[in-house]
């Protein structure tokens, strides 16, 4: 027997692909969102919109709100790191979540080192914005990625840009010559080995979700439709006027994103989304997509 | 054989690829239209709770009773193993009831207990991640495959049950045990 094989990592990804992944702050939220038939949820003390209203530095969420949620629900609890922050990591480890999220949502602890994920039993989930940052947290261990988009914001712009911005990255590599795959992995600074395996299968060896500003079903389904093979939902759900009615919308608009009928159906009646931002209003500084390298 | 997978949630892609490379037509179910056009069934892996949900907000529990109880081939993979059981444990859920077994749910433990290994048997490759357990098997039911002693995939005619996933080992055995051998594509 051999546990946390890259495989069992990254097949714990697989099965939670055509689900939506949701926030919650509590246990009151985490049953809402197992009820709505959400396939995971992510513990966390703050949902990133409120992060941006209240400022200063966002750490690791308090083990004893992982762990009532943990115990209140049957479905993954991922929580999340700060980016390179290892020691945080391995108290989630400890704490036996199923996924960590080394997440640009929190304050970075290091600027210049993600942490070596393969080094871990728990299998991590790293934000991207394009391929080469995608391939850079893979070299690292990681065994799920998720486009970044901008968190917190309510505004999906940003996370169909990095969706876009991958696929298109993706597509080249399938159409260069074997003599070119060198000079595009010097380009994107990624493993060579990962450039040539994209080239040959024409897909990212681990599974991709989408992340950042999903605020309506529709905007799930936009996502799926653009590649993403599950979504996640932070701000999206709970910062709504309806939140059970929303989170099952959601759910239902991510598995049935290809039928336009079915989408306007669960699209009907949610009352208020959640505020958002327009990104012209937020400086570099706000901007947590930016974190990371 | 045209298979359908369904695909409301969980390990679709996998088994649809696999499907495909012995030679078989997968064919994504989420509703009762597609799944009226296909001749067998994969329920895969994913998480069983989210799975009864999406079953009940599309109105497919009924197709999907009178698709199997017809007597149709079915590979019921972790996950779908759970929604194929008579009972189901830890905690208690509802279930179809075709195989006349009993699952307790992520008996294994956490993602962190998540394993590889081979059955008893030799040669098969079981992947378990947050996997059921069979904790009774009717006395109608065949054990396909033990691990250390234990069951962790059975058949009951037409319908093959497994606590683990053959899709994500790439290994063809149960699918070809359901659906047959209809050679490489």
């Amino acid at each position: 027997m051999e546990k946390s094989t890259f495989k069992v990592k990254v097949g714990l990804a697989e099965m939670l692909k055509g689900g939506v992944i949701m926030d919650v702050v509590n246990v009151e939220q985490a049953r809402i969102a197992e009820d709505a038939g959400a396939a995971a949820v992510m513990a966390l003390e703050r949902v990133p919109a409120q992060i941006r209203k209240d400022g200063g530095v966002a750490r690791a969420s308090d083990p004893e709100m992982i762990q009532a949620i943990q115990a209140a629900v049957n479905i993954p609890v991922m929580a999340k790191c700060r980016i390179g922050h290892f020691m945080e990591a391995r108290i989630l480890e400890a704490l036996e979540v199923d996924f960590i999220d080394e997440s640009e949502v929190l304050t970075p602890a290091d600027e210049d080192f993600h942490i070596d994920k393969g080094a871990f039993k728990t299998p991590f989930v790293c934000g991207c914005t394009n391929l080469g940052e995608a391939l850079r947290r893979i070299g690292e261990g990681a065994a799920m990625l998720r486009t970044k988009g901008e968190a917190g914001t309510g505004n999906i712009v940003e996370g169909v840009r990095h969706l876009r911005q991958l696929r298109s990255e993706i597509r080249k590599i399938t159409q260069m010559g074997h003599e070119e795959l060198m000079t595009e992995a010097k380009r994107l600074a990624a493993p060579y080995h990962l450039v040539e395996q994209i080239a040959e299968t024409g897909r990212l060896p681990v599974p991709n979700f989408a992340a950042g500003g999903i605020a309506s079903p529709a905007d799930a389904a936009l996502c799926m439709a653009l590649g993403a093979e599950a979504v996640f939902v932070g701000s999206g759900i709970f910062l709504s006027a309806d939140p059970a009615k929303r989170a099952r919308a959601v759910v239902e608009g991510t598995t049935y994103w290809e039928d336009p009928a079915r989408l306007a159906k669960v699209s009907t009646g949610l009352g208020a989304a959640m505020a958002g931002l327009e990104m012209a209003t937020l400086g570099d500084a706000d901007r947590m997509a930016k974190r990371g390298w | 054989m045209r298979v359908g997978v369904l695909s409301l949630q969980g390990g679709y892609a996998a088994h649809s690829a696999l499907l495909a490379g012995i030679g078989h037509e997968p064919v994504d179910v989420r509703t009762a239209s597609a799944l009226a056009g296909v001749d067998g069934l994969v329920l895969p892996g994913g998480e069983s709770s989210t799975m009864l949900k999406l079953i009940g907000f599309s109105d497919l529990h009924d197709p999907l009773d009178a698709f199997v109880r017809a007597g149709r081939p079915v590979l019921a993979t972790c996950a779908g193993l759970i929604l194929a059981a008579r009972r189901v444990t830890g905690p208690e859920q509802a279930s179809f009831g075709w195989l006349d077994v009993d699952v307790a749910r992520n008996a294994w433990g956490r993602q962190i207990e998540s394993f590889e290994a081979s059955a008893d048997e030799g040669g098969l490759p079981l992947v378990f991640i947050r996997a059921p357990r069979l904790t009774r098997v009717g006395p109608g039911v065949t054990a396909v495959a033990h691990y250390e002693g234990e069951v962790v995939a059975v058949r009951q005619g037409p319908i093959v049950g497994a606590s683990f996933h053959p899709e994500l080992a790439g290994d063809a055995t149960l699918h070809r045990l359901a659906f047959g051998d209809p050679g490489a594509p």
